[in-house]
């Protein structure tokens, strides 16, 4: 899998966030390059992870390590937009739970699984820290909040078109 | 009485023109031009400050526990990791306002003598991470960060990391082993982080909130500070107001307001939502105990329970709980206790680190028992089983995730057994969508 090199700016990038620790200790670039890797590839493939590593000069073992700790991080392959969707107390006393089961009959999917077309991904996280503005789901960077089932049909109408 | 969030809304107080010109960055001069680190340190002993990451631990105190050994590195990091269910205050105040953790970083920087500093933010976030980048970008174009900040020799690097995803990531030796770039298994103390810390260097791990109040008390004098508050809880502190109320967001309260004034003024949360009543709250963030109404309007000795470290925490856990990290959780007549529990339970299953066996297991248990119980299939000694399983994860363990896991548990138990009951006795009812047990005779509060 010879394809799997980051753009020009991001390696600049990269080396901008390894000047970040001191000297040897670029271990510590690990979550933000593969967040980067994660923006690029969209999930993190064992091919990724060894790339992580030569970048790190580091031992793959050691990335698979702490990627498959953190749960932001895919392991296997996702649909072009992963819904993160909060299940935690606070979003389900404002309706979470009846807004994900909307959510799941409108996309013909179950926590965890693809739409067939390859459009959706949807998984249950734990709070998004945005208790007071719930029932909340993010996707990629943003949040979406305040949600109801009108509010996700709109959604997934716009991210369908 | 606003310090944190006076200038909150103020339009464009993320950009550092209109935050300046609120008198942003006066704490930072004052500081570094006519300070020494010692006076500080000394203004944040005497303000009282606690902890705002959920321990409540005195901030100058921890401040002078740092090693200083000659030569070596010292660290501050933010703990901005936030991922307590119940807790978005400290997103809040980054998105809004990100110099105001800024000014904080450099003036508690410098009383620390670190020229490195990080601001270790949940990786869900990062949009924040976005606002923030650009803001100390901002304060390096203005002299305020870098090589010898405002002519004063001192030199302050100031960098912001992402996490991953992992709630125990917050707990702070943890998220100095993942800001090293490893999994996030809490380290055993001690040493503690003051001794060894960040590549095994002195470091001081603070909340976002915490080091934001330092530039108040910087140019305010620590008395003043220490004149807001009752007691031993000095200061204002941001609660996250969620759940079942009028108005859910993030306040700025000044310590020693009524709970009931928290819950019921158009200041605040401005009541329960319309045409429900009080049912319960849990007060500091999902690892506090959770409390019926009653409780938590009023102490055991009658009295009008306050918003403080103190009050809240009076009549111990038998009828008391903790303010944690302002959590602020509000349940009317309509929530079911058990499901709450049971996402509570599910929750710490789903962060445990696996180091520990009582953590790893109880945690599993728990989840599972109440799950069996919600769903209909409970029997009558799960109950017990609960209890007994909170009991031996709590004080076993390497780091505090384990009380925090069994103590939601044991409270909602404690205090609502009878729902537990009910679920494992009417398993039909108890599984219809929207099923709630109500306790005969039972008058919630208004
Ligand atoms: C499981 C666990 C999670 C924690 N999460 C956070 C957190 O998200 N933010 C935070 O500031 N402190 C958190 N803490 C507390 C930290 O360990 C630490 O006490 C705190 O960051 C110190 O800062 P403070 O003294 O300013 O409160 C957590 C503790 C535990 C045990
Ligand atoms: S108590 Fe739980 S989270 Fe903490 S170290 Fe042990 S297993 Fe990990
Ligand atoms: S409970 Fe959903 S964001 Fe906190």
């Amino acid at each position: 899998m010879s394809n799997i090199v980051f753009p020009a700016e991001t390696l600049d990038l990269i080396k901008k966030i390894i000047a970040r620790y001191p000297d040897g200790k670029q271990k510590s670039a690990i979550l933000p390059i593969l967040h980067l890797a994660q923006a690029e590839w969209k999930w993190c493939s064992p091919a990724v992870m060894d790339y992580v590593a030569t970048l790190l000069s580091i031992s793959p073992i050691e990335v698979y390590e702490v990627a498959s700790f953190y749960t932001m991080f895919h392991l296997e392959p996702v649909g072009e937009h992963v819904i993160e969707y909060c299940r935690t107390g606070p979003c389900c006393l404002m309706g979470g739970v009846e807004v994900y089961d909307h959510l799941k009959k409108r996309l013909g999917i179950q926590t965890g699984e693809t739409t067939k077309d390859g459009k959706f991904t949807i998984k249950e996280v734990e709070c998004l820290a945005a208790c007071g503005w719930g029932p909340v789901f993010q996707i990629r960077e943003k949040y979406y909040m305040h949600l109801t089932n009108e509010k996700v049909d709109e959604i997934i109408d716009e991210l369908s078109k | 009485m606003k310090i944190l969030t006076q200038h909150i809304d103020v339009p464009g107080i993320e950009t550092i023109d209109v935050f300046m010109k609120n008198g942003g960055y006066k704490a930072v001069e004052k500081a570094i031009k006519t300070m020494t680190p010692d006076e500080v340190t000394e203004e944040v002993k005497k303000s009282g400050l606690r902890g705002r990451g959920g321990a409540g631990f005195p901030m100058g105190m921890k401040w002078s526990f740092l090693a200083k050994p000659e030569g070596v590195p010292r660290y501050l990091v933010c703990n901005a990791d936030e991922s307590e269910p119940g807790t978005f205050k400290d997103h809040y105040l980054m998105m809004k306002s990100p110099h105001t953790l800024i000014e904080g970083m450099i003036v508690s920087s410098f009383a620390l003598g670190a020229n490195t500093s990080y601001i270790y933010v949940r990786g869900e976030l990062m949009y924040v991470i976005n606002i923030l980048e650009k803001a100390i970008q901002e304060a390096y174009d203005k002299g305020l960060l870098g090589k010898n900040i405002l002519g004063s020799g001192y030199d302050l690097d100031l960098f912001v990391q992402p996490g991953g995803g992992a709630y125990i990531c917050g707990e702070e030796t943890a998220l100095l082993e993942s800001l090293e770039g490893k999994r996030g298994n809490p380290r055993n103390k001690p040493p503690f982080p003051a001794v060894k810390g960040l590549w095994q260097c002195p470091t001081v791990v603070n909340n976002v909130e915490s080091i934001a109040a330092t530039s108040w008390i910087v140019n305010n004098g620590g008395d003043a500070y220490a004149a807001i508050g009752v007691g031993r809880s000095t200061g204002t502190k941001l609660i996250s107001a969620s759940g079942h109320i009028k108005k859910p967001g993030v306040y700025e309260i000044p310590l020693g307001i009524t709970v009931e004034e928290f819950i019921y003024s158009d200041e605040y949360c401005g009541g329960i939502r319309d045409g429900h009543k009080l049912k319960a709250v849990v007060a500091g963030g999902s690892s506090v105990p959770i409390l019926s109404a009653d409780n938590i309007l009023t102490t055991d000795a009658g009295e009008k329970r306050l918003m403080t470290y103190e009050s809240l925490s009076e009549g111990g856990f038998a009828t008391g709980t903790m303010l944690g990290s302002g959590g602020f959780i509000v349940m009317d007549e309509t929530t079911c206790i058990v499901h709450n529990t049971l996402t509570f339970a599910r929750f710490y299953h789903h962060e445990s680190c696996g180091q520990c066996s009582p953590c790893r297991e109880g945690t599993g248990w728990m989840d599972k028992v109440i799950k069996r119980i919600e769903t209909g299939k409970g029997r009558s000694e799960d109950i017990d089983l609960l209890v007994d399983v909170a009991k031996k994860i709590e004080g076993n363990t390497i780091c505090p995730l384990g009380d925090a896991a069994a103590w939601p548990v044991a409270a909602a138990i404690r205090h609502f057994r009878d729902e537990f009951e009910w679920h494992i006795t009417h398993p039909e009812e108890a599984t219809k969508p929207g099923a709630v047990y109500m306790r005969p005779g039972a008058s919630w509060s208004n």
